[in-house]
């Protein structure tokens, strides 16, 4: 691939949380930094996730959860990726995880973890740092 | 004149002769408050030599209320401490309230789980992970009579934070005091049933703004005549100031969507006076501390002046502005979480400062967890240390009279008035958020605010400044997974035990109701006492009303 193609970021809000503060801001940050950024929106289910990344076939999906569903919501998000066969994209969850569920949710493929306080700066060169393609 | 003229030459002097070269010694090039206004280095009387005490301040309890909204304010009654609590099954958070009545809490305040706020049932596959994790689980009647069982509703006012669906909460509330042996004209509380700031900020939304409107309309219509004591609606500021906004913008947002509320009603054809003073107002408290006394104080003003001279009211409680403060949630750190405690103190006192009714302080762990009883109990005693301990509430509006204070509070009003304008060329509030005005006002304030955090110039103790390294531990609130499955045991045991057939007829005249313009509050009522989900209920109204669908801008 050429240098100058741009990441493409899937920022969403899985789970039925309206507290999108947190995702929008980020998708401007990583959007100045020069990614193409696409926002889902909120009140995305597994399937909406897994149907847009078919769609738009990002090199990352960021998931922002702030209301504690993420120990339901990301296994089967990440299960129904692997049904897909898509195994090079990175998916990462940030919001509020609390320390002790990281572990499960590494074992599951997740990545990242960002919580309350994290410069923006830190994610963006998380995600330069660990495409997986 | 003279005076005026005298203290200018005296300013001069001062600044020629004692201020000198520390005019360029400061700590910073410009010092602004969190809505980007400037703030001087000294106020004198000449910055509020047009304030004419009888037009603008008056006195408390009376118009234009910005002293205070009651007379003798706090001397006569404190204000209500109320603590948003809610987490997994009613029966765990009726111990919770147990908990905080025990300690002297003086009103409830329900924080629903986010299934039952976006109306679909706790099995639904759109609950995963989410039932009973950030708020209490209701489907049915039942849960609501386990969430009140032992607390007499006649004696306890209770607020409840419920949007969407708040007309179906308010429904059952009613048939549990009923139960209980109470008619509901002593039923004392609040939903919040603010649609217009779900769309702006919040995003707990279901339907489309018209029918939306028309459900909030027919609660305040049916409260006002069988629910008089009922705040019908709680016009909230507080979800735009979490979602970014600046105080000045959640201030014209919050009272230009009360605006698009009392529009509605009167459109209705309902009198002003029969509902306005049953209209209440939920602020947020951040961190600059004087910023967020004169938006109080501005706020009452601003609406008492706009309710006599533009909606034509003419009974006092009609103009008069009262209010609940929540504690910025978004200001708390999950770094040295210890902190929150003073952050919180701070801003509960600014609250108490401008002269709110009711008060929630955030506990210092909320950046990680619903609050952990040790964490609540200390918030709960940082209001009781401030009402018994502090003297603070033995005057009414303390701080009148700074120059600073007064001068910042016409400030915000201008401010203010700025937006309403640009709302009114936008066609009104409705139009507004179809044009994502406020939706992107608020993205860019928030983003703003971010990268100066980032930069350096504003400051979060233990954040990015004074920070430490070495990692503490806070003990968190933990919510079991199978709440889940108690609840969802719960709902399909409701569903056997309830006539399923009166349930069918009551579900199908309610359908019948909603195509009509009829007030659709007896209606829901009979649905609820036949024990029908918040979600079939839901469902029926989706039918007839359509769903929203937001435009996902960033």
């Amino acid at each position: 691939m050429t240098e100058k193609r741009k990441i493409k970021v899937l920022v969403c809000k899985p789970g039925l949380d309206g507290h999108d503060r947190g995702a929008k801001v980020l998708a401007r940050a990583l959007r100045d930094a020069g990614m193409e950024v696409i926002y889902t929106g909120i009140h995305q289910t597994p399937d909406d996730v897994v149907n847009t990344v078919i769609q738009e076939d990002p090199d990352a999906v960021m998931l922002s959860m702030l209301s504690g569903s993420h120990n339901a919501i990301c296994p089967v998000i990440m299960q129904k990726l692997k049904e897909q066969n898509i195994d090079d994209v990175l998916v990462a969850v940030g919001g509020i995880i609390p320390d002790e569920d990281k572990p499960f949710l590494e074992k599951h493929g997740l990545k990242g973890f960002h919580g309350p306080g994290t410069d923006l700066k830190t994610i963006v060169e998380f995600v330069q740092n660990n495409l997986k393609r | 004149m003279t005076e005026t003229n005298e203290i200018e030459k005296e300013k001069e002097k001062w600044e020629a002769n004692i201020l000198k070269d520390a005019a360029q010694n400061e700590r910073q090039k410009s010092f602004r408050n969190l809505s980007d206004i400037e703030i001087r280095r000294l106020y004198t009387p000449n910055d509020i030599k047009d304030l004419d005490y009888a037009n603008y301040l008056g006195f408390p309890g009376q118009y234009p209320f910005t002293r205070g909204a009651y007379p003798n304010m706090y001397r006569g009654r404190l204000w209500t401490m109320r603590q948003f609590a809610g987490f997994g099954t009613a029966k765990q958070t009726n111990q919770r309230y147990k908990f905080l009545l025990e300690h002297g809490t003086t009103g409830l305040s329900v924080a629903f789980s986010l299934h039952t706020i976006y109306g679909v049932e706790a099995d639904d596959d759109k609950a995963l992970g989410e039932v009973g994790k950030e708020g209490v689980s209701i489907d049915t009647l039942k849960d609501m009579e386990v969430l009140f069982e032992g607390i007499n509703l006649s004696k306890i006012s209770t607020s409840m934070t419920i949007n969407a669906p708040a007309s179906i909460l308010l429904a059952m509330y009613i048939v549990v005091a009923e139960k209980q042996g109470h008619t509901p004209d002593q039923l004392r509380g609040t939903i919040q049933n603010d649609i217009l700031k779900e769309y702006i900020a919040q995003k707990s939304w279901i339907f489309p703004p018209e029918p939306s409107m028309r459900l909030i309309i027919d609660t305040i219509e049916y409260c006002a005549k069988y629910v008089p004591q009922w705040y019908s609606i709680s016009i909230s500021g507080y979800h735009i100031r979490e979602a970014g906004s600046t105080a000045v913008q959640e201030l014209a947002f919050t009272l230009a969507d009360g605006f698009g509320y009392v529009e509605a009603a009167l459109e209705r054809g309902l009198d002003i006076d029969d509902f306005a003073p049953r209209l209440s107002f939920f602020f947020n408290s951040h961190n600059n501390f004087f910023e967020e006394v004169c938006k109080y104080r501005a706020a009452r003003r601003i609406w008492a002046k706009r309710m006599k001279n533009k909606y034509g009211a003419k009974k006092p409680e009609s103009m008069r502005l009262r209010f609940h403060t929540q504690t910025a949630g978004v200001s708390l750190t999950a770094q040295e979480p210890e902190n929150n405690i003073v952050r919180v103190t701070l801003q509960a006192l600014s609250s108490i400062l401008g002269g709110t009714q009711s008060l929630h302080t955030n506990s210092f762990d909320e950046a990680l967890c619903l609050p952990t009883e040790k964490a609540v109990k200390i918030a709960l005693r940082t209001q009781q240390i401030i009402a018994h301990e502090s003297g603070i509430t033995d005057t009414v509006d303390p701080l009148a009279g700074s120059y600073y204070v007064e001068w910042l509070t016409n400030k915000m009003e201008e401010e203010a008035e700025i937006y309403f304008e640009k709302i009114e060329e936008l066609g009104g509030v409705i139009p507004a958020i179809q044009a994502n005005f406020f939706q992107k006002e608020i993205a860019n304030a928030s983003y703003k605010y971010q990268k100066e955090v980032e930069n350096q110039e504003k400051t979060i103790i233990a954040v990015n400044r004074f920070i430490q390294t070495e990692q503490t531990t806070t003990p968190l609130l933990k919510i079991d997974e199978k709440i889940a499955e108690e609840q969802v045991n719960n709902l399909n045991k409701v569903k056997q035990e309830r006539d399923n057939e009166k349930l069918k007829e009551k579900l199908e005249k309610l359908k019948e109701a909603a195509k009509s313009t009829e007030n659709l509050m007896p209606y829901i009522i009979d649905a609820v006492r036949e024990y029908a989900s918040a979600g079939e209920i839901i469902n029926v109204l989706k039918h007839v009303f359509g769903v929203y669908i937001e435009d996902s801008i960033f």
